[in-house]
């Protein structure tokens, strides 16, 4: 029972990491309506560049993030401008999918050049101590985790609610083409909004980094779990991915007690199962006519 | 007509001298892992291509192609070429595969559906990874065969000719039948289609069900001719990936395009590999081609090229208009645009 609990609690503080990156990714599905392969080499790019910070230049990784953030936005709107922008006609999911596909590979060849196959982690001196609450051990990086991503959902869900910038973005969302008659600039819209969800995976990077040992190699994994939240929270919904995330985790580490070698399957039969129910996955519209 | 057969004729003449001109093992070792992909990549547009739904989950049935042929042959004690006997089995293997795969992952559509074949893909992978049959992470090894060297790639070589071609033929037929027009139906108005009385789930699951069987034959013949499979090398998402880059840059739901994008890719892939000293570099080559060739020629080869011919063959005709009219000559002009 006491490793059962135990497995709740890991779950749903680690849960709101991944909450956070897939929060990003299904941003950019809701707004531009593709997926960004990319999302999970993007978030070992970000590992790696806190592991930059911290180990070589002796940054605190939580300090970094005011390096990490803005590098990583700048990049995500890099992405949309150079390449997604371009993309038009049927076959433009597809092609969306295949492009940011095409950018992982680059990024991952490039962290590979950079610093090899080998693992590599940091753990910074916070890391590595631990609170014991009610029985229950919580390291310090989940709690600060849990913390940056309560934060950065909160910020977003505040942007888009609030402010004018939030109010355009779900106007794209909901209709492209009503939403630029009303003299909303989409291209501009897109580009934010692949930036914002791209800046996400800094501070995603940096938790997982800490957490983990990681290779470039790391983010086949990551996209894979990213993906599956996304799917079974409903595609464009912030709050779906944000339980399916809780959900899947924790699930994933209560099965990890008895069948560690199985446990990442639980992600992919629990995706199978629920889509068996509700195509449209947990919290997501019924899917409109297709194009 | 005859224009067309012609050069078909001399391609697969040219298909079947290859081995017996070019005898430099280096060489059929190539073109072995061309005509794999050639078979893969026409299987997946029949399929992806018709369709219009992009399947990023058919190294599943490569994989479990592979590793069919590797525990039959390994329990059954097979060698040589009773090995290929193997492969329709396979091949049927896949395609039972294929029925509750597609059962499942069809009930979605666009951006789900890609997602749940990538999901189905990894849980075949994780399975590979922790069943005892398939060996683990070490895989499963092939015996050594006792074909004589000089000829030792000529049966596998034309064992994938055969399967290449005979995937194209069949493609072919698909395209032309009521089958390959409901397919299409569906591409460009899966809901209109239905409407109009097409049977969606059934056409879909056929043709996804048909897409399957080649590639897991291949998927065992690749086995037996690289000697080994392990989880990341059967079930690779590269493989995926790079198959759906043959047929857009070919041009997808043509016959000929992804045919062609697969003879242009994969031996530029492969000298890649064989002479860029960085692997990684070569990734980064690789990824940056995949990039130029998507925002270039985001329709593909073959119909930008049909395009171009035909408006050449419009531009002479109104030339000619002046002196002769033959209106039977337009509506072959467009038939050949339509059927490239």
């Amino acid at each position: 029972m006491a490793k059962f609990l135990q497995a709740v609690t890991d779950g749903i503080l680690g849960g709101a990491v991944y909450a956070l990156m897939a929060a990003g990714l299904t941003l950019i599905f809701g707004v531009m309506d593709i997926i960004n392969i990319a999302q999970g080499v993007l978030v070992v790019l970000a590992a790696y560049l806190s592991y930059v910070l911290s180990v070589h230049l002796h940054i605190d990784p939580l300090l970094g993030l005011l390096i990490t953030v803005p590098a990583m936005f700048v990049l995500g709107v890099a992405i949309e401008w150079a390449f997604m922008r371009r993309l038009r006609g049927r076959e433009r999911t597809a092609m969306s999918l295949l492009v940011s596909y095409a950018v992982a590979v680059i990024i991952e060849g490039a962290l590979y050049q950079a610093f090899g196959s080998t693992p590599v982690g940091y753990l910074p001196r916070y890391a590595v101590a631990s609170v014991h609450v009610l029985g229950f051990y919580l390291p310090y990086i989940y709690l600060i985790g849990f913390g940056l991503a309560a934060v950065a959902m909160a910020a977003i869900y505040l942007m888009l609610y609030r402010t004018k910038f939030g109010r355009s973005v779900r106007a794209t969302m909901q209709d492209k083409v009503a939403a630029r008659l009303i003299g909303i600039n989409v291209d501009r819209v897109a580009a934010l909004t692949f930036g914002i969800g791209v800046a996400v995976t800094a501070a995603g990077g940096m938790v997982f980094g800490a957490t983990n040992t990681f290779n470039p190699d790391s983010g086949y994994d990551l996209i894979s779990r990213l993906l599956s939240i996304v799917i079974l929270g409903g595609l464009g919904s912030i709050a779906g991915a944000l339980v399916a995330a809780l959900c899947m985790v924790t699930a994933e580490e209560i099965v990890n007690i008895w069948q560690p070698t199985w446990a990442t399957a639980v992600y992919y039969a629990a995706l199978v199962i629920v889509l068996l129910v509700r195509p449209a996955g947990l919290l997501g519209k019924q899917e409109a006519r297709a194009q | 007509m005859l224009t067309r057969r012609v050069p078909i004729a001399a391609l697969l003449a040219f298909g079947v001298a290859f081995p017996l001109v070019f005898t430099n093992p280096a060489v059929t070792t190539d073109a072995i892992y061309t005509l794999i992909f050639v078979a893969w990549a026409a299987a997946w547009n029949t399929f992806s291509g018709y369709s219009g739904y992009i399947s990023l989950g058919h190294a599943v049935f490569f994989g479990s192609g592979a590793y069919f042929t590797g525990i039959a042959t390994r329990d059954w004690g097979l060698t040589g070429s009773e090995v290929f006997w193997l492969l329709p089995l396979a091949g049927l293997l896949g395609g039972v595969i294929a029925i509750p795969f597609g059962i499942f992952a069809l009930r979605v559509r666009r951006h789900t559906f890609v997602v749940i074949t990538i999901a189905v893909f990894f849980i075949f992978q994780l399975t590979a990874y922790n069943l005892a049959i398939t060996g683990g992470t070490s895989g499963l090894l092939a015996p050594t065969i006792n074909f004589v060297t000089a000829t030792y790639n000529n049966p596998f070589y034309y064992v994938a000719f055969c399967i290449a071609v005979g995937t194209v033929v069949i493609s072919w037929l698909i395209r032309r039948s009521r089958f390959g027009l409901q397919l299409r139906a569906i591409r460009d108005d899966e809901d209109r289609a239905r409407g109009l009385g097409v049977r969606a789930m059934r056409v879909k699951l056929g043709a996804f069900v048909f897409s399957a069987v080649p590639v897991a034959m291949v998927g065992g013949l690749w086995w037996y001719f690289t000697t080994l499979v392990d989880p990341s090398s059967g079930f690779d998402p590269l493989f995926d990936v790079a198959v759906a880059l043959m047929a857009f840059l070919g041009g997808l739901g043509t016959v000929s395009g992804p045919v062609l994008g697969a003879l242009v890719i994969e031996p530029a892939y492969l000298y890649f590999q064989q002479h860029v000293a960085s692997t990684y570099l070569f990734w980064m080559l690789y990824g940056a081609l995949f990039l130029v060739v998507i925002l270039a020629l985001p329709r593909g080869i073959i119909p930008t090229a049909a395009e171009h011919i035909g408006n050449w063959r419009d531009r002479r005709r109104s030339d000619d208009a002046g002196t002769a009219h033959q209106p039977v000559e337009s509506s072959a002009g467009d038939t050949a645009k339509e059927s490239a």
